[in-house]
Order: C-alpha cells, then structure tokens, then sequence
C-alpha cells in the first residue's frame, strides 16, 4: 500500500485529466477496431455502393480456406525467428556494450541508429544486397556455391524477410538490454566472480535471470511487432511470394483489404488477428510472466 | 509586431490575392493520376495548355501513387463524397470501374450530354475495345496504352549469329539457350510483368480463351480458362527453361526490368512503355520485337492486348463540371496533340489520325522500336479471345496467377498442377467478386 495516496475531491478534475489520454485512445483504438468488427460482418464492393449484411460468411470463407491456415503457420515461424533473432542478437550486443571499453558510447549510438530506419527502406537496403546477380551479399553467395534465388526459393525468401525485420528490430532491444543491464548492481557480479564463477557462469546464473523482466516485456513487444508491423518489409522485398511462402496474416490482411478491395473479408482478418495478438499476449502474460523474477 | 497587426496583414494580403483573381469563378476539374518522370511532366503540360486554350476551366492534376495507389485514393475519395472528377486507372482496373455503377459517369454520355463532338470510330478500336461495352458504347477515355514487346540487345544476338529477334517461341527458347551458354551465364532471357506476358498476351497472341464469355467482357459470370493445353505447354517450357536459366524469372512486377538495361539479360518482355527507360539506359544496341509465337498454334499469331490506363469520370458532378471534362476529352483527342503526346512518350496514340499523321512524318523509320506494339495489336482484327480482358479483381488475381507460377517454375508443380489450381482459386475469387457487385 502506497504511504502518500493522492485523493482528489470529486470526480471532474480527475475525468478531466484522463479525458485527453481517453479520447486519443478511443478515436484512434477503440473507434476503429469497432469499425473492424461491424465491417467483418458485412460483404461491401470497392465503392461502397452496396453493401449487405452477411453474418459470419465472411469468418465462415477465412476458416475454410487453406490459404489462410498456410499463412497462420507461416506468421508463426516468422515470429518466432524474428523474435529470437532479434533477441538473441541485441543481447549479445548489449552484453558486449556493457563492458568498460574505450568508445563504448559511440558503439551503443551506433548500435541504435537501425531503429530509426523506417521498415520499408530496411526492405529496400536488404533487396538491393540480397538481389540475385546485383546485390552484395547475393554474389558473394553464389561464389559460395550457394545458388540464392528468393524470387523462387521459398526457404530463401523467407530467410531475407526474416533478417530484414529482425535487423530492424535489434536496436530497439538492445536499447532495453543495455539499460537493464547498467541496473543490474556491480556488487552482485562482484561477488560472483570472487567466489570464482566464469564470466558465462556469472552471465547464465545472475545477469540472466535479473534481466527477466526486460526480456520479458521484449518478448511480448517482438511477438506484437512479427505479427502486426513487419507488412513494410515483406511488401518491399517478396509481396508475400514466391507462391505464398512469406504470406504472413498481417500481409494477407493487406492484400485482401487494399489490392483485392475485399472489405470485409479482410476486416474479419483484422479479427482474427487481432483475438490471436491479444490471446499470445495474454499467455505470455499468464505464463511466462510467472518466472520472471522482477 | 503586435498579433493583432500581423493578423491584418495577412487578411489584407488574402484581400488582394481575392482581388486577383477573375470576377467569373473558374470551375476547378481535378484530375488524378499515377505519372511520373516526363510522362508526370506530360500531364503538367497537357493540363496548361487546356486551362491557357479556354478560361472557363481549369484542370488540377495531381500525382497520387502508383495505379493501385491511385485507384484506392480514388475509392477512398468516393466513400468520402470528395472523388476528383477525372481519374486515371490501369487497364486490369476497369472491371472495378465498370461494375461500379453510380460511382462512374460512362464517356459516351458524357460527351452526349455535354453535346461535344465525339466519333468513337476516330479511336484505334484495339484501344478502345478493351474500355468499351460489348455493344460499342466507350466507358473511359484511354489515355496511356502500351501493350508487350521483346526488348532485344542486339549485341548479344550477334555473338550468336542472328541478326534479328526470333520470331517463335522454339527459336527463341533456342536461341536463349545459346545466349546463357555463351556470355550470359545467368540469365537467357527473362520478362517483366509475368502473368501479362505468359498468359492474358499469350492466350490474346494465340486466339485462345483466357476466362469464358469473351474473356468476361460480356459478363460478370466468366470462368477462367488459364490452363488450357497453349497455356500449360508454354508454362511447362518456362519451368524446363527454368532449370538452366535459360529463362531466369525476375519477378512479378517490372522492377527486373534493369536487368536488360544493366546487360544481364539479352532478351526482356516488357511495356513498350520502357522505350524511354531503354533509350536512356542501355549502353548497347537495342531494338524492340513482336512477341514469338508457337507456330503449330493455327491463326497465330493473332493480336495483342493493350496495357496502360484510361481515364474515367466519376460519378455525382454538376452538369456544368461534366460539360468541362468532356471539352478536355475533345481537346486531348486533338491530332496534333495525340501525335505528339505519342511521340514524346511513347505510349500509343488513340486516333488513328494521330497514328497516321506519325507515320506520315516518318517518325517510325527514326523509332521502328515504337511502332512495334501498334503493329501488333493491329496484327489482325481482334476477336473474342484478343479484345480486351474484363475480369473482377484482377489486380490481386494477376498475384495468385503469379503465385502458381511461381510454384511450377520453382518445380514444386507441373505446369499443369499450377494452372489448374490457379483457375480454380481465380474462379472463386471471381464468384465473390460478382457477388460483392451484384448486390445491385
């Protein structure tokens, strides 16, 4: 229980300080999400001419296309690969970051620049290296006897739409890990090595575990980011192919949505997507949350 | 400076800015396009001269994104009650356009309305059949039409003995295979635009059906016809082709097209709309050629079909905004204009006029590459299979086309397993399509 609570008379001065912070939230989250729903329920044309009100016949064609479950177990490697990458990736950095070494400031901002890369042009710099016959890293494949084909490979293009989203992402993490790690005490570490534990040791048994909650919260950040922001990167370099091996559900939302002008097909998507993010959330809320030690 | 001063003086200037401009109120036409580069400035320059030629309209254009950006931005506007009054749509668009009844104002009534002088006949009817009802009455306005071509370096051709493109299919497949053995290890041949190419101008070229009722032009109810024995042959020899690069796939949109330019690969379909990217570019010789042909096809090689865009007028104007639109139409299909629209951008001319007048100049003994689409498409008067497509959704459906082509080349499928499936998934997608506009 808090020492000082704060109590305010009535209730108009506090309805009033978190009318604003309501209203941002409602217009631009509430608001729109309801519009999802109402829409998945009706079948519209482009225009909006006519429109009829269809119950679940747009949830009834999701669930009974094949297409659509490819793309579910797609998202799910993909999330999985771009959380772990990028997790595993900033790390390390951070660990490396976190030592007493000469321009360690200079690395750290370095390390951070990525994050401001907008995800449509990390898109394009991983195309222009990984373009078959032009690109950088593409030759110097080959030259390795590695015949690197993303425009027909689906193994190969979902390789290059994984990196290019978790390369993006590393900065951010790092971020974290780099903070939680400078609020982990000296003396802790101190002791350990004292009583003779490795560096991996010390890393493993102290610095892991105390950094829980900040891995914790990147988890559950990198999970949101795979699934719902990561359509830039994936309309940039593979527009879901070849066939439908990079069709991730946000990116099938897009494509039903924008290019096939199929509104309520692609509300009911949105949905699904979204009860699925909320629902992982709440698992990992539920669960994981439960060993972490804060 | 006090505010309130500041003030004043920003309402004095606004007063004269008000001052300025002309008693009688212009009316504004916006138009909304998808150009850029110097066909951007094309459009600039077309609407100046229309608004310093009259006074009592005046025509906005305004870049709004790729096509499919555009289209959206356009639809989007309508649901808003703010669409612009002209907009610039790409040809696999118009079944969208056309089913949206309400939405759109059709040309032919347009310009009946407004009592401008209009002769649908004066217009390549290659053009203007794929934008016109089966009973003749055009819909939209084609503005930039292109349709394919074999860019060829000619350099490259002559390593290998040939001094000019190969005219079918075997020879070209042939000479590819010569190319990638001799100083291309990477890449025979290869095309933009994979599903124009290898099916809508494929099945147009050898007078076979792509969708039933004339390729859905006489309605909504069409079924695919994709994997028909011309269609699973030709995909079959790509996916052979595939295997040693003597066809190498670059993708389904045209950002492969500077493999061409860059010299990688000799042989390139694409847009004869590229004529300006290829001159610029290319640090060879180059040329343009039909597309081959299988030659046991009977009647091939028949005509091809245009790509590009057309404009279309929407729908819920005043009379006196229609009346300026249709006065622009009449302006833009001038000969003179045409020819020189033509000339400097290289998409086709619409009038004939302006096709003739070209070739009276001599134009095309100086740019042969740019009278190849038209010979082309005129090869030979169109007939159900080479008219035009008209099927729903098409943007998204070229997508999973591609998706299954991409599955046979990559040897996942036979050509005959991919087209299969992508005829049964663009069947179901064309059901939906009709159900969402026959809602009406």
């Amino acid at each position: 229980m808090s020492p000082e609570r704060v109590t305010f008379g009535g209730w108009l001065l506090p309805a009033a300080l978190i009318a604003p912070q309501l209203l941002i939230v409602g217009l631009f989250f509430y608001w729109p999400a309801l519009q999802a729903v109402w829409q998945s329920f009706q079948m519209q044309d482009a225009f909006g001419l006519s429109t009829e009100f269809v119950w679940f016949e747009n949830y009834r064609a999701l669930f009974t296309d094949p297409a659509y479950y490819q793309a579910l177990v797609t998202t799910l490697i993909f999330a999985a690969a771009v959380a772990g990458l990028s997790l595993g990736f900033a790390l390390l950095l951070a660990a490396m970051a976190d030592r007493e070494i000469r321009g360690a400031g200079i690395y750290r901002t370095l390390l951070i620049w990525p994050y401001a890369v907008a995800p449509a042009v990390a898109g394009v710099l991983f195309g222009f290296l990984f373009q078959p016959g032009l690109g950088l890293v593409a030759r110097g494949l080959t030259q390795l006897g590695i015949p690197w084909n993303p425009l027909l490979d689906g193994n190969h293009a979902l390789i290059l739409v994984v990196m290019a989203a978790a390369w993006k992402q590393v900065s951010y993490n790092f971020l974290f890990f780099l903070a939680g790690l400078q609020a982990i005490p000296a003396s802790v570490i101190e002791a350990a090595a004292i009583d003779g534990a490795g560096p991996a040791r010390r890393f493993w048994t102290i610095v892991f575990p105390l950094l829980s909650p900040t891995t914790f919260f990147l988890m559950v950040v990198n999970v949101v980011y795979a699934f719902c922001e990561t359509f830039g990167v994936i309309d940039v370099l593979t527009h879901g192919g070849p066939g439908r091996a990079t069709q991730t559900l946000v990116y099938k939302v897009y494509q039903d949505g924008r290019i096939g002008a199929d509104l309520g097909g692609s509300a009911a998507q949105s949905v699904v997507l979204m009860a699925i993010v909320i629902g992982l959330t709440a698992i990992q809320f539920r669960y994981v949350e439960k060993r972490v030690a804060y | 400076m006090a505010p309130t001063t500041t003030i004043r003086i920003v309402l004095a200037g606004l007063g004269l800015a008000a001052a300025a401009t002309p008693a009688l109120a212009v009316t504004e036409l916006q138009w909304w396009h998808a150009m850029t580069g110097a066909n951007n400035d094309a459009v600039n320059r077309l609407a100046e001269e229309f608004n310093a030629s009259q006074s009592d309209y005046k025509v906005v254009p305004t870049y709004k994104g790729n096509y499919g950006e555009t289209l959206n931005a356009g639809i989007a506007a309508f649901r808003a009650g703010t669409a612009p009054h002209i907009m610039q749509v790409f040809e696999v668009g118009t079944a969208t356009m056309m089913s949206a009844k309400g939405a759109v104002k059709p040309v032919y009534q347009l310009m009946k309305d407004a009592g401008e002088p209009f002769d649908p006949k004066a217009y390549l009817p290659a053009i203007t059949g794929y934008y016109s009802t089966t009973s003749g009455d055009m819909l939209s306005f084609p503005f930039n039409s292109s349709s394919m071509v074999m860019w060829v370096n000619t350099d490259a051709l002559k390593t290998i003995g040939l001094t000019e493109a190969p005219k079918t299919w075997p020879d070209l497949f042939a000479a590819a295979k010569k190319l990638r053995a001799g100083g291309f290890p990477n890449c025979g041949f290869s095309t933009t635009w994979v599903t124009w190419l290898n099916l809508e101008q494929l099945s147009a070229w050898h007078n076979v059906p792509l969708a039933t009722k004339a390729n859905g032009m006489d309605g909504l109810d069409a079924t695919l016809e994709i994997n028909g024995p011309v269609q699973v042959k030709h995909i079959a020899n790509l996916a052979e082709a595939q295997k040693d690069k003597t066809f190498d796939y670059s993708g389904r949109y045209d950002s492969g097209f500077g493999r061409f330019t860059a010299g990688e690969c000799p042989i390139m379909f694409g847009s004869s709309g590229s004529y300006g990217t290829v001159r610029g570019n290319a640090k060879f010789g180059w040329a343009a050629a039909p597309m081959p042909y299988y030659p046991d096809v009977p009647g091939a090689p028949q005509n091809s079909i245009i790509g590009g865009a057309s404009l279309w007028v929407m729908g819920g104007k005043k009379p006196d905004e229609y009346k300026g639109v249709a006065k622009f139409f009449t302006f833009l299909s001038d000969t003179d204009r045409q020819a020189k629209l033509h000339q400097t951008t290289g998409y086709m001319p619409i009038t004939r006029a302006a096709y003739e007048k070209s070739k009276a100049e001599g134009f095309y003994d100086k740019n042969p590459a740019l009278e190849v689409p038209i010979k082309e498409l005129t090869n030979k008067p169109p007939t159900e299979n080479s008219r035009g497509l008209r099927l729903g959704n098409l943007p998204q459906m070229r997508d999973l086309w591609a998706e299954e082509i991409e599955a046979a080349l990559a040897g996942k499928k036979t050509a005959k397993q991919a087209l299969d499936e992508a005829a049964t998934r663009g069947n179901a997608m064309l059901r939906q399509f009709e159900k969402q506009a026959g809602g009406r």
